[in-house]
């Protein structure tokens, strides 16, 4: 494979236009995963990471600059494209495996209904479901209806994987969980991920690139390429060498959010 | 057990209220007209049984006419106000000052304007004060859609029709059933009221209205009783509907 990059975001620059005026939010963002490589996106808050998986994602097109997947100019939303979000947002009135059979639902594709079928339970045993398949969404625990919304995300094989927060709002241990099950589905299944977080160990245990944004409008304040390789343990993330990269990225994030300065300042005084 | 608790239970209520209703009655000592009792109803079904049969249909189809048509106005209406925000905004207002005005205030101009045709004006009465609850609960579920599921589905290409037909239509159904079992009864009442006010009108509320004139009290509650029941039918017709469609809401598991 050449190293073209499946993602590549180019100069990008967007504005919200809000009933307070024009309200910067990219400036000048540029952002390149490469194709089955792993892209983490740290910020502060609010400074445009969805709006990023909004542009990828075809929901949303920049002011300026350009967005291509697969080397194509992003103009409307593409079937290679999966999502997941914080709220895993299932359908209450569908089972399991009809919830992550949605996505074949909608996609073209030359799949029997048996063959559908298959993919979910596939998917489900995959992420430690079965069994739960004619579950309804509500019978489930948070992070197992995450695990679903992840499968839904996966089900027609997406190019790109595209998570905004999917495990914010889960306990440290179920987050933990997630982690792993997030690495055994990078085997299985070929995807390019870009997740969003505010996690840094997240980002470190699971990616192999770091993007660091400046606080809004949001350009690309560092990139950091994650100097593990594809089988990790949960221990790497108490090496020495994994406190001095977490502690790097908390540097840049302070930089970031325009911290660091202040509190120069604040010793000067 | 359960055959018990569904049926056994409303049924003997409604025997201990006919008896506590004969009891007050009798203690009292009121004449049947003042008063009347459930023992004088009988005598005044048997005695009218082919009108009641004959009104109670007029009354039932122009009711369940008048529901079907706000029914469809509503939905249509909710769906247009739930997408669109500026015309939520701009048509709120306009609807609940329409049903702010009472009814039956209503119900002359439109027995002027549609001199005669009392099947008409008794189905649009009922339209009119039932098709609220269906256009807000409607809006209300729309537009209250997390944006997530709008993106899910744009992002693989899903049109706007397909993000309505697989995902708002069915999350708005229970809020909607909920809707339906209030306009039930909100019909029922403007039947009546169109049949009690137009002359030469037919239906439950024609046969009250002749009790009435005629003095015969026993008459008058055997139709509201009729009325009565026919709103517990419907309304169970609707509890079936809400049971098939919107069963997964249902999440008590008493
Ligand atoms: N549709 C919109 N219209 C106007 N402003 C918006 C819109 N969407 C987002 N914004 C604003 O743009 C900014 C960036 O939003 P975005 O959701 O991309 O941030 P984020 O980095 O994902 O934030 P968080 O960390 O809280 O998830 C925020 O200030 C937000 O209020
Ligand atoms: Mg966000």
């Amino acid at each position: 494979m050449s190293s073209k990059a499946l993602i590549e975001i180019k100069n990008v620059k967007h504005a919200y236009q809000t009933d307070a005026g024009p309200l910067p939010v990219l400036d000048g963002l540029n952002v390149e995963v490469a194709k089955g490589d792993f892209t983490a996106v740290v910020g502060p808050s609010g400074c445009g990471k969805s709006t990023l998986t909004r542009l990828i994602a075809g929901l949303l097109f920049p002011n300026e600059g350009k967005v291509f997947l697969q080397g194509k100019r992003v103009t409307s939303p593409r079937n290679i494209v999966g999502m997941a979000f914080q709220n895993p947002v299932l359908l209450e009135w569908r089972s399991i495996l009809d919830n992550v059979r949605l996505p074949l639902e909608i996609v073209p594709n030359e799949l029997s209904r048996k063959q559908i079928d298959d993919r979910g339970y596939e998917l489900l045993a995959m992420v430690g479901l079965e069994g739960f398949e004619d579950k309804r969404p509500s019978e489930l625990s948070g992070g197992m209806r995450q695990r679903a919304s992840l499968c839904r995300a996966l089900a027609h094989r997406p190019e790109v994987l595209i998570l905004d927060e999917p495990f914010a709002a889960l306990d440290a241990f179920t987050r933990e969980d997630l982690w792993q099950i997030m690495h055994e589905l990078r085997h299985q299944e070929a995807f390019t991920c870009l997740l969003i977080t505010h996690d840094l160990r997240e980002s470190v245990f699971l990616a192999d690139q770091v993007v660091v944004l400046s606080d809004r409008p949001a350009k690309t304040q560092y990139t950091l390429d994650v100097p593990f390789g594809r089988d990790r343990d949960l221990d790497d993330l108490y090496t020495p060498e994994a406190t001095e990269i977490l502690r790097d990225l908390r540097y840049q994030i302070q930089v970031a959010q325009k911290r660091v300065d202040e509190e120069i300042q604040e010793i000067d005084k | 057990m359960n055959f018990l608790k569904k049926f056994g239970i409303p049924i003997a209520t409604l025997i201990v209220f006919c008896l506590i209703w004969e009891f007050i009655v009798w203690i009292n000592g009121w004449p049947n007209y003042v008063m009347a009792s459930p023992s004088d109803l009988g005598p005044s079904f048997l005695k009218f049984r082919w009108l009641f049969l004959e009104y109670g249909w007029d009354t039932l189809w122009r009711t369940v006419a008048g529901l079907l048509l706000a029914i469809v106005f509503g939905v249509v209406v909710g769906m247009i106000m739930g997408f669109s925000r500026t015309i939520r905004e701009a048509i709120y207002p306009l609807l609940v000052g329409f049903n702010a005005i009472p009814k039956a205030t209503v119900v002359p101009v439109v027995a002027l304007l549609f001199v005669g045709q009392h099947d008409l004006n008794t189905i649009l009465i009922a339209f009119m004060i039932s098709f609220f609850p269906i256009t807000v609960s409607i809006s209300i579920g729309l537009s209250t859609l997390e944006p997530e599921y709008r993106d899910i589905l744009l992002s693989l290409g899903a049109s706007r029709f397909t993000i309505f037909r697989k995902i708002a239509l069915p999350k708005t159904l229970p809020e909607f059933f909920g809707a339906l079992k209030v306009s039930v009864t909100l019909a029922f009442i403007g039947t009546n009221l169109m049949e009690i006010v137009e002359p030469h009108g037919r239906g439950l509320g024609h046969l009250f209205d002749s009790g009435k004139i005629s003095a015969d009290y026993p008459l008058m509650f055997a139709v509201l009783i009729a009325l009565a029941i026919m709103g517990i039918g419907l309304y169970y017709v609707v509890i079936v509907l809400e049971k098939i469609f919107a069963g997964w809401a249902d999440r008590d598991v008493t």
